[in-house]
């Protein structure tokens, strides 16, 4: 590699010869090379990068990209029913305009002066969350909603002092995943069953789990089958009464509907915000978000940034800034106290816009016509002989279980049936959850129509009864 | 209205630009008048106060007579109440004097110019009463009580009259022997700690979300050390504010600038000689908990007579345990932790590196000199 | 050439909107949006649908949203847009570590196409072959530039992807049956916190190694560090002030005769592309920040992958899934022997790669060698005129001494003659347009700033950069209380921190705020 090779890069302007050189001169090097000195021989790479010869102009890079993006079928071409963790729900189009625009996709660390947008920005997420989960204090996001429900955990831990995690009902397994390397080596994790015709938490279960050792009692709203847990009350008793924490995990879109969880005793609340204005992005569309009571034991806790609103030398003009928790007091209890990262700030942004734009009557909106839509596919799907939807007597809101044992026929194959008439049918349950034979997890949401509903009927009834 | 004490010790410094090392004793400063020294506190006093004349009207300064604070607090034009007696020459004496005086008038701070001696005559009047802050004036400056310049000082001041710092800090105050001092030789022992405001800088960072103060850090330590501790192992803690931290979370008794002993979580002996350490060392399992004292890092100095070369060899390098918050290894900037006992055995035996604990389950591998 | 030296300061003023907190622009009934509704057969066949929810379970009270109409929302938000410094708009060198570069748009083509976004993670494999491919031939391609055998992207971040290996150096020893002996890893001060904080999520305890006199990490103490207890070495080479440690050979070589395993911080790559790689250097495990390196755009702190590579005898710890090829079809690997499961959901943030992939295409070998060197030519470029400014220090440094990608300075000097601090200073460049970044706690270079031009910037660009530092410097030589007051051109003056650190006070949320400090008006 010569400098004086004279090749321009587009996104390297110093490739300029004359620029390079006239550098060069002021430092006093004759060869770039120089400056790597310290890089002793035995280290320096010698071989060849077998990397594919360079798109160098634009249009070469556009057409390879497209070539390999056309392999891609997607979820707006065909009508897919997959849900569990990651859905298809409408994203505005502000959504988009702003989380495209220059300032907010490319800022990153800056000052609450010179990225004051971006301060408020996440502020007014944090707000809106705020009131969306009705609790007073919320984080920037982290990761995902798995990291989430596993920094809620630790932190649990972490205030009550205790070891031992209670992860009660049907949980997410890829999140279960999550939470269990998250919590190793130090915090055990106990599984408590559902009931299997109910979907409910097993309450029995639960009591005879659950000791003075517990940190957290932590279930999903709605579980990973879709069921709305309706025991909240209950649960949260058992966990307070051995000074332990509720930990409910709950999906957002929900809450214009169903009364959030700390209406029901809930001391860390939890989720993805993936369904609030963020396309799936093959499942990179996550952000976890964690909401606590604004009290001293919790917000101390967060390892995340916590954005608060603060004034200026400017009379009656305010400005936002890191809350700076200073820890004053050591406990035991300190080892593990993780770390923060750059995580999913955009998402929050764009969860902000989405929620700005729906406002209360819009959420109250989708979570009604959510429902309608689940509830008419739900019932429809029971009509196909052997077909029972929902599997689970627990009221739902988009996501239930469809049983196919009675059919004869595996998910496996029904799934591959339903692709080739461009459909993807719902998430096939029988390896993670033996214990339900050959059912599918199918998510219902306003994207769907009633003409999508009905050809899947139509096409499910044509192929179990091939 | 604020009451700010100043104390200028118009001395102090003079030794420093002539080449002498300090200015106590009369023959020193009347050698250093000699060699042409002029006095240096009084401007830098002058600097500080300089922070503060925006705060003139709710400050009121009380001061000694002439070059001992009335000249500077009146050149800024702030309120003066003048207290002692003009004289010709000044000596510690009118210090510790002036202090005692303000502590009774219950001024709010107190600042002053000057050197490790004088910060030593302060604290020998008002303990930690008060919160002091050191104006840098002089040229043994080993104690920690002095802001980087002048201008911080009083910068620093400005903020804590105004509400803007409200943490406090021990700050320690060193007893440097004159005389080895002179011959180019630090001998670090404590003297005391003097209460001095804090300012946390609030940075803005990405990468943190909860900073922790200085005693999260010692209480960490300390939580690491005791739950290390051994049974039937004899623990002889050395003084320090990191030291002392252990003692706390044990719920011991303890001496505050002297050695303590401790075995199986009770105090066996408080404030030791060197005579009393050799008796419990004798045979017995011991660890030795040192941390370094002092703008230097001393861990273990000429100053510490229990800490004889003798203790030294008896418990045994492996048997030390060095502990440090991680803003005092900071502080020293890269430079080793120090050790200077009487004897060049022990000093090399020392020296190379150590572990050093800085918090729960936080290790440091630190340098060692002499 | 010495017109360049003149470059033109900017009379630069960011957009002040003094907009409000969205809640404030509400107006009750006002809708933004209007939300598709369940058709009419629909409604006729299930009713009205809430009626399923149990009573106690229904939302009463509608949640306090700000009710606003669209074009507001768009106003509203455009507005912060432009009260935020995007790398986009300035000469983006101040935020050090961070290697911000130019993002390219056409790569903002291919990340926001529906045949990205509009893909659900569990489809059938046939339908995701476009995704699977770009996944594993990144994969491919992280292997040629670091020598390491197997790529994962699930990570969000380099934080993250410290986990994941600190993981994995777990689940080895463990395997083992080491676990319990081998609890400790190493690091040192100038690697980034993650890596200490990472590790101590794992239950290992830190040893920190300080810096020699001459800035690196000490061998000597290395070598007092390592026992039978040690799991591993987590570094990062070079460090931040752009140091590279020739030893590091000899630090991995140390680590694993007392059996540990080596963990390779990348997030300083831009400088080494295709000169130096993980595996000669000894590491069995590396990261690289695609929104770093590899040029995906911040998104104000992301989405982002931390890109973990292991050396063959470590893919059995990787978290599951992998991608794989069979030669005709591209799938997803679950079986993977001692997989520590899953560090997030799914596979790792698509459109983050499909943008970094696409900029190695663009480049190719040849091109990832020159940005490297030009970002280590304009690095050393930019350190020499900041030399040159009266106030500020290189720490060590020595005649004809070189650094790589960034360099952290100090304007120690500065502030001992003007109390004029780095925080003060940050705050200035912000009148000029400028970002400016101190560096990592702890502080231990004191006053520090650490600024990284990487390959995307010109020459007059850095001139001009240097210029605004220098005048800044002279403002603090003749009129300190000027620049402890900045910012005069930013979007908002200066901060009084007085709300953000005292628990009665503070307010993360809007809520919050109207509850402490309004409490006569009706939220």
């Amino acid at each position: 590699m010569k400098d004086k090779d004279d090749f321009i890069y587009p996104y390297i302007p110093n490739s300029l010869p004359e620029f390079k050189l006239s550098m060069m001169r002021e430092i006093r090097i004759s060869e770039v090379d120089e400056l790597y000195r310290d890089i002793p021989k035995e280290l320096r790479f010698k071989g060849k990068m077998n990397l594919p010869k360079p798109l160098y102009s634009e249009m070469d890079l556009k057409r390879h990209m497209e070539e390999i993006l056309s392999k891609n079928k997607t979820c707006e071409e065909n009508i897919s029913f997959l849900g569990a963790g990651c859905w298809r729900h409408y994203v505005p189009a502000i959504c988009d305009e702003i989380n495209s625009r220059a300032e907010f996709l490319t800022a990153y660390a800056g000052e609450p002066y010179e990225d004051h947008g971006r301060f408020q920005a996440l502020f007014e997420y944090e707000s809106m969350m705020a009131e969306l989960v009705d609790m007073d204090v919320v984080n920037v996001p982290t990761y995902d909603g798995a990291q989430a429900a596993a920094t809620s955990l630790r932190m649990a831990s972490r205030i009550t002092g205790e070891k031992e995690v209670l992860i009660a009902g049907a949980v997410h397994p890829e999140r279960l995943l999550v939470i269990r390397n998250y919590l190793s080596p130090d915090i055990n994790v106990i599984s408590v069953n559902y009931d299997k015709v109910s979907g409910q938490i097993d309450l029995e279960d639960l009591k005879r789990k659950v000791s003075s050792n517990a940190t957290a009692i932590y279930f999903e709203n709605p579980s990973y089958f879709g069921c709305i847990e309706c025991q909240g009350e209950n649960i949260s008793r058992i966990a307070h009464e051995v000074g332990a924490l509720m930990v409910t995990f709950v999906d957002p879109i929900t809450l214009g509907v169903i009364a959030p969880p700390s209406h029901y005793g809930a001391d860390i609340v939890c989720g993805d915000i993936q369904p609030l204005g963020i396309h799936m992005n093959y499942g990179g569309g996550c952000g976890g978000f964690i909401a606590t009571r604004d009290e001293e034991k919790f917000v101390m806790e967060y390892p995340s940034r916590l954005f608060g609103i603060t004034m200026t030398v400017v009379e009656g003009e305010w400005g936002f800034g890191d809350v700076a928790y200073e820890r004053t007091s050591f406990a035991k209890r300190e080892e593990g106290k993780e770390f923060v990262g750059t995580a999913a700030a955009l998402w929050g942004i764009t969860a902000g816009v989405y929620l700005a734009l729906m406002g209360p009557q819009g959420m109250k909106d989708i979570g009604k016509t959510i429902i309608q839509k689940a509830q008419y596919a739900a019932r429809k799907l029971s009509t196909i002989k052997g077909v029972k939807a929902p599997l689970l007597d627990a009221p739902y809101f988009k996501e239930f279980v469809v049983d196919f044992n009675a059919t004869g026929k595996c998910v496996g194959e029904i799934n591959k049936a339903l692709l080739k008439e461009g459909i993807f049918g719902g998430k096939d349950l029988s390896k993670e959850f033996p214990e339900l034979g050959q059912s599918a997890l199918y998510c219902i949401t306003e994207v769907h129509s009633k003409n999508d509903i009905d050809h899947l009927v139509g096409t499910l009834n044509e192929i179990l009864t091939r | 209205m604020h009451k700010v004490g100043l104390i200028v010790n118009p001395i102090a410094g003079m030794g420093g630009k002539v080449g002498l090392k300090g200015t106590d004793g009369p023959e020193i400063v009347t050698l250093a008048r000699q060699l042409g020294a002029t006095a240096e506190a009084p401007f830098r006093a002058l600097q500080a106060l300089l922070e503060l004349e925006i705060l003139k009207d709710s400050i009121e300064i009380i001061t000694c007579p002439e070059a001992m604070g009335e000249n500077v607090a009146k050149k800024c034009g702030f309120k003066v109440a003048i207290i002692g007696t003009a004289k010709e020459e000044t000596s510690a004496d009118d210090t510790r004097q002036a202090a005692s005086e303000m502590m009774k008038l219950q001024i709010e701070l107190l600042l002053f110019a000057g050197g490790d001696g004088t910060a030593r005559d302060i604290y020998s009047s008002i303990k930690d009463a008060i919160p002091v802050i050191g104006i840098p004036a002089g040229v043994k400056m080993h104690s920690s009580v002095f802001a980087i310049n002048p201008k911080r000082a009083g910068e620093l001041a400005f903020l804590y009259l105004t509400g803007k710092v409200k943490e406090i800090k021990e700050a320690e105050v060193m007893d440097i022997d004159e005389e080895l001092f002179r011959k180019g030789i630090v001998s670090a022992k404590l003297y005391g700690y003097l209460k001095v405001p804090f300012e946390r800088r609030c940075v803005q960072n990405i990468k943190t979300a909860t900073t922790p103060s200085e005693k999260y850090e010692q209480e960490a330590i300390a939580a690491d050390i005791v739950e290390s501790m051994e049974r039937n192992y004899i623990y002889i803690v050395g003084p320090g504010t990191t030291t002392r931290q252990i003692m706390q979370l044990l719920g011991l008794d303890y001496s505050l600038l002297g050695v303590d002993v401790v075995k199986d979580g009770k105090l066996i002996a408080k404030d030791v000689s060197e005579k009393q350490l050799l008796e419990i060392v004798d045979d017995k399992h011991s660890k030795l908990i040192v941390t370094p004292i002092g703008g230097q890092g001393y861990i273990l100095g000429r100053g510490n007579q229990q800490l004889s070369p003798r203790i030294i060899k008896k418990i045994g390098k492996d048997n030390i345990i060095v502990i440090s918050t991680k803003s005092k290894l900071h502080s020293l900037k890269g430079a080793p932790l120090l050790v200077d006992s009487d004897d060049d055995e022990v000093n090399k035996m020392l020296a190379g590196y150590i572990k050093v604990i800085t918090g729960y389950k936080e290790y440091a591998v630190y340098p060692v000199s002499f | 050439m010495s017109e360049s030296k003149k470059a033109k300061l900017r009379d630069f003023h960011q957009a002040h909107w003094d907009e409000p907190v969205i809640f404030e622009l509400s107006t009750r009934g006002a809708r933004g949006i209007l939300v598709h509704e369940a058709e009419e057969e629909i409604k006729a066949e299930v009713g009205d649908g809430i009626s399923s929810i149990p009573e106690h379970l229904r939302r009463k009270e509608p949640p306090a949203l700000p009710e606003l109409f669209q074009a507001q929302v768009l106003r509203h938000y455009l507005h912060l847009s432009q009260a935020t410094l995007g790398a986009d708009l300035n000469i983006e060198i101040g935020q050090g570590t961070c290697t911000i570069k130019y993002s390219p748009k056409i790569n903002e083509r291919f990340a926001t196409s529906s045949k990205v976004t509009e893909l659900h993670p569990f489809q059938a494999e046939g339908t995701v072959q476009g995704a699977l491919e770009i996944l594993y031939k990144t994969d491919l391609f992280l292997r040629e530039i670091s020598g390491l055998s197997r790529f994962i992207f699930q990570p969000g971040g380099g934080s993250h992807g410290l986990f994941a290996i600190a993981s994995m150096i777990r689940a080895y020893h463990e395997l083992r049956g080491e676990s319990n002996k081998r609890d400790e890893i190493i690091t040192t001060i100038f690697s980034h916190p993650s890596n200490a904080a990472a590790a101590a999520v794992k239950g290992f305890k830190v040893i920190t190694l300080y810096p020699d006199k001459d800035g690196y990490p000490d061998i000597d103490a290395l070598k007092e560090a390592v026992s039978d207890r040690t799991a591993g070495l987590m570094i990062t080479n070079p460090e931040d002030h752009g140091l590279f440690n020739s030893k590091i050979a000899e630090f991995t070589r140390i680590v694993h005769e007392a059996g540990g395993l080596c963990s390779y911080d990348q997030a300083n790559a831009n400088g080494i592309l295709g000169m130096t790689r993980a595996l000669e250097g000894g590491f069995d495990f590396c990261f690289f920040n695609l929104h770093k390196t590899f040029s995906s755009p911040h998104g104000c702190g992301g989405p982002a992958v931390g890109a973990v590579g292991v050396r063959k005898e470590f893919e059995q710890f990787l978290p599951v899934p992998l991608v794989d090829f069979d030669g005709e079809r591209y799938f997803l690997n679950y079986d993977i022997k001692h997989s520590i499961g899953k560090v997030r959901m799914f596979y790792g943030v698509l459109p983050v790669v499909v943008r970094a992939y696409a900029w190695i295409m663009s480049l190719g070998e040849e091109g990832l060698k020159e940005v490297a060197r030009v970002a280590v030519l304009n690095n050393n470029y930019l350190m020499r005129n900041i030399s040159k400014i009266r106030g500020a220090t290189i720490p060590y440094d020595a005649p004809g001494k070189h650094r790589l990608e960034q360099v952290r300075y100090s304007w120690e000097k500065l502030t001992k003659d003007t109390n004029v601090t780095t925080e003060d200073v940050q705050r200035r460049m912000c009148d000029f347009g400028m970002h400016y970044w101190t560096s990592h706690h702890p502080w231990i270079i004191p006053e520090p700033f650490t600024l990284e031009p990487t390959e995307s910037y010109s020459k007059d660009e850095l001139d001009e950069y240097v210029a605004a530092l220098r005048k800044v410097s002279e403002e603090a030589y003749t009129d300190p209380q000027k620049v402890k007051n900045a910012p005069y051109n930013s979007c908002i003056h200066k901060i009084d921190p007085s709300l953000l650190d005292d628990p009665e006070k503070w307010a993360i949320t809007w809520r919050s705020y109207l509850k402490k400090h309004r409490k006569d008006i009706n939220a």
